[in-house]
């Protein structure tokens, strides 16, 4: 009788459901994965030996650059870092403009997810909806930092500025009738937080629309139901966090467990799973939008009735005012001093974490005193999860690899750092 | 549960008695120092016992101290020469000694309970052995596969009974450990299409390294109690 022999298979890296540059080693017997090694770092930086060499501040913008759809949530990470080191607490307004602004991020993300993850599956129409509401958050970025993505927006001590009165509208031209564009622009007219909350109004039906295409769907469920069970214990060991293992019925948050900001005076609920398969992930998933939809809610309010200062005062740390540096010589040197050297941070070594919407984003951050931090260790979410690929996949389907990817909530900007 | 710190701090000590050191910190975080003997005995401990219930490695990442606390800016007492800008670094990729500092490398564990709703972090020092070596704590975590595999990359710390320590996110071929800290910051080699000889070729590196803000320590008396004036809070 002939040898029979599994045979080894090339996924990625430039696969479309590779998620950017995953490549994976899949061992196959028939049609049935006996082992996968993922082949990473094809998108590895150095982030953190980048920010070792830079002063504290410079290196806000890399921590955009790792997981680049929640871009904020890892900003605040850092910024928590540097924060705790310095012992330094921002003004009450900026920190629920950061619980506003990572709420936002973790609806980003999971639009995004949601996007990708039924189109790998083969749901066309998911990857549409999810990135017409995901507009209009990129406009609230834009609004407020400048940029869609990007934003560098969290500082330590605050945020780089307040919320704007304003929202940009869209201008007519040529190709761009006024009809048309007064019809976009019909929520625009107030300020930011105006805008925000017509969206939290609007997006709970948003979101219904997506379970009207995903939650009962045969096919969906026939991709997703009991692919990938993790139980519990497993799901501790492997390092999961955020809604990986929550999926696997763990209720653990850290917004709730170890609230950072000002997630302890906000009303809000933690959705478990119960089997921990794809499917009990994705309803996680979803109702955590519903949940981040709430948290807007409530910080809109919020905002609106207490105005105040969004920086600290501290100008060892943060920049002084324009104005005062026409005919305050201490805020000329204060501002000199901190745009050519930045600011000592105290010796010491913290860890820092914030609820990413992947999971547990980390800083272990060491100071040996200087304006550079010594060492600065980002622990990625997705790094974990990506880890236990191999486990998730063997004995599934070729086909379920893209579901696994999916689940797992990819992005290689923070794996590969 | 929610347990303190002091109440999990004296667990540690009353079970593992002058195994682990504790390390003391200024920002609410438990750190402990043990030796690499005892790792693998500490943390299965820690994982199983239900004093401790540390079921998940949040993180393991090495730390190289060779430049712990130099600056490149005097700031102590004026200097006549000034600053220089241009810092010229000789392009290490092997340290050359037999032996490390003992306390050069360390490993660093993030450590969390859920249960406890507790953090630990514990360090583990690898010793004057060239290359640094320590054990595996594979076999009580399974995250610690990776996150070892990394340190490995990184540092070049080798990990005593890993399952496949390879390389992870550096190249395939790389040579070297890039954050080890005389490693410089551009790397050895560059990369480039060779349109004569058809294929990628790999060079030096034609980047000078360059500072473009020193690193500066500083002494400031909002940190330290001895610089306090006794007048202001």
């Amino acid at each position: 009788m002939a040898e029979i022999q599994n045979y080894t298979m090339n996924f990625g890296p430039q696969h479309p459901a590779a998620h950017g540059v995953l490549r994976l080693i899949l061992e196959m017997n028939g049609e049935v994965i006996q082992s996968a090694d993922p082949h990473i770092g094809l998108l590895h930086r150095g982030t953190e030996k980048l920010a070792e060499s830079k002063p504290y501040n410079q290196s806000i913008g890399y921590m955009d650059r790792l997981d680049y759809v929640s871009m904020v949530c890892n900003e605040h990470g850092y910024v928590l870092a540097i924060e705790k080191l310095l012992k330094l607490t921002p003004p009450r307004r900026a920190l629920y403009i950061r619980v506003l602004f990572d709420e936002i991020t973790r609806i980003l993300n999971h639009l995004m997810w949601l996007g990708t993850h039924g189109l790998d599956v083969g749901a066309m129409t998911m990857f549409l909806y999810c990135f017409r509401e995901r507009e209009d958050l990129m406009d609230c970025y834009e609004a407020v930092s400048g940029t869609r993505m990007h934003a560098t927006y969290y500082r330590p001590g605050g945020v780089y500025r307040d919320l704007p009165e304003m929202m940009p509208k869209y201008e007519s031209s040529n190709n761009k009738k006024k009809k048309h564009t007064d019809r976009l622009n019909y929520n625009r007219e107030g300020s930011l937080l105006d805008f925000i909350e017509s969206f939290s109004e609007r997006f709970p039906s948003c979101v219904d629309e997506y379970e009207t295409l995903l939650t009962d769907n045969r096919i969906w469920k026939q991709r997703t139901v009991n692919i990938a069970v993790i139980s519990p214990e497993r799901a501790l060991n492997l390092g999961y966090t955020g809604p990986m293992l929550r999926g696997s019925g763990v209720e653990w948050d850290l917004r709730k467990k170890q609230p950072y900001a000002v997630y302890n005076e906000l009303d809000f609920d933690i959705p478990i799973g119960l089997n921990g398969d794809c499917y009990d992930r994705y309803l996680v998933r979803v109702e955590e939008m519903r949940q981040s939809n709430r948290i807007i809610k409530q910080c809109v309010d919020w905002l609106r009735d207490n105005p105040g200062p969004v920086m600290t005062d501290d100008q060892k740390i943060a920049p002084p005012k324009r104005m005062g540096m026409k005919d305050d010589m201490e805020s000329l040197i204060h501002h000199f001093k901190l745009f050519t050297e930045g600011y000592c941070v105290p010796e010491g070594e913290v860890y820092a974490a914030v609820e990413a919407p992947k999971g547990e984003f980390g800083i272990y951050l060491v100071s040996d005193g200087a304006n550079k931090p010594y060492r600065v260790k980002i622990r990625a979410p997705g790094f974990a999860h990506l880890a236990s690929m191999s486990e998730m996949v063997v004995g599934h389907m070729l086909a379920d690899v893209v579901a696994v990817m999916g689940t797992q909530d990819i992005v290689f900007g923070e794996i590969d750092r | 549960m929610k347990i303190s710190h002091e109440e999990m701090s004296a667990r540690i000590i009353a079970c593992f008695d002058g195994k682990m050191v504790a390390d003391s910190s200024q920002f609410n975080e438990l750190t402990f120092v043990l030796d690499q003997t005892d790792l693998v005995e500490v943390s299965q401990t820690l994982h199983d016992d239900d004093d401790f219930k540390f079921t998940q490695l949040i993180d393991l990442c090495g730390v190289d101290y060779l430049t712990y606390g130099q600056d490149e800016w005097i700031t102590q007492s004026a200097t006549g020469s000034g600053f220089s800008r241009g810092v010229s670094r000789k392009p290490v990729i092997l340290d050359d000694a037999d032996t490390f500092d003992a306390k050069r490398f360390a490993v660093v564990y993030h450590l969390l309970s859920v249960e406890h709703n507790i953090r630990l972090r514990l360090r583990v020092y690898t010793g004057p052995s060239n290359p640094p070596i320590v054990p595996s704590v594979e076999s009580v975590w399974s995250a610690a596969n990776w996150f070892e595999r990394e340190a490995f990359d990184m540092f070049g710390i080798l990990f005593e009974g890993h399952p496949d320590l390879r390389r992870i996110l550096t190249d395939y071929g790389f040579i070297g450990h890039p954050f080890r800290k005389d490693f410089p910051l551009s790397g050895n080699v560059e990369v480039r299409y060779d349109a004569d000889q058809g294929k990628v070729v790999y060079q030096p590196v034609s980047i000078e390294p360059r500072t473009l803000v020193p690193r500066v320590i500083r002494d400031d008396n909002r940190y330290s109690d001895e610089l306090k004036d006794s007048t202001d809070g």
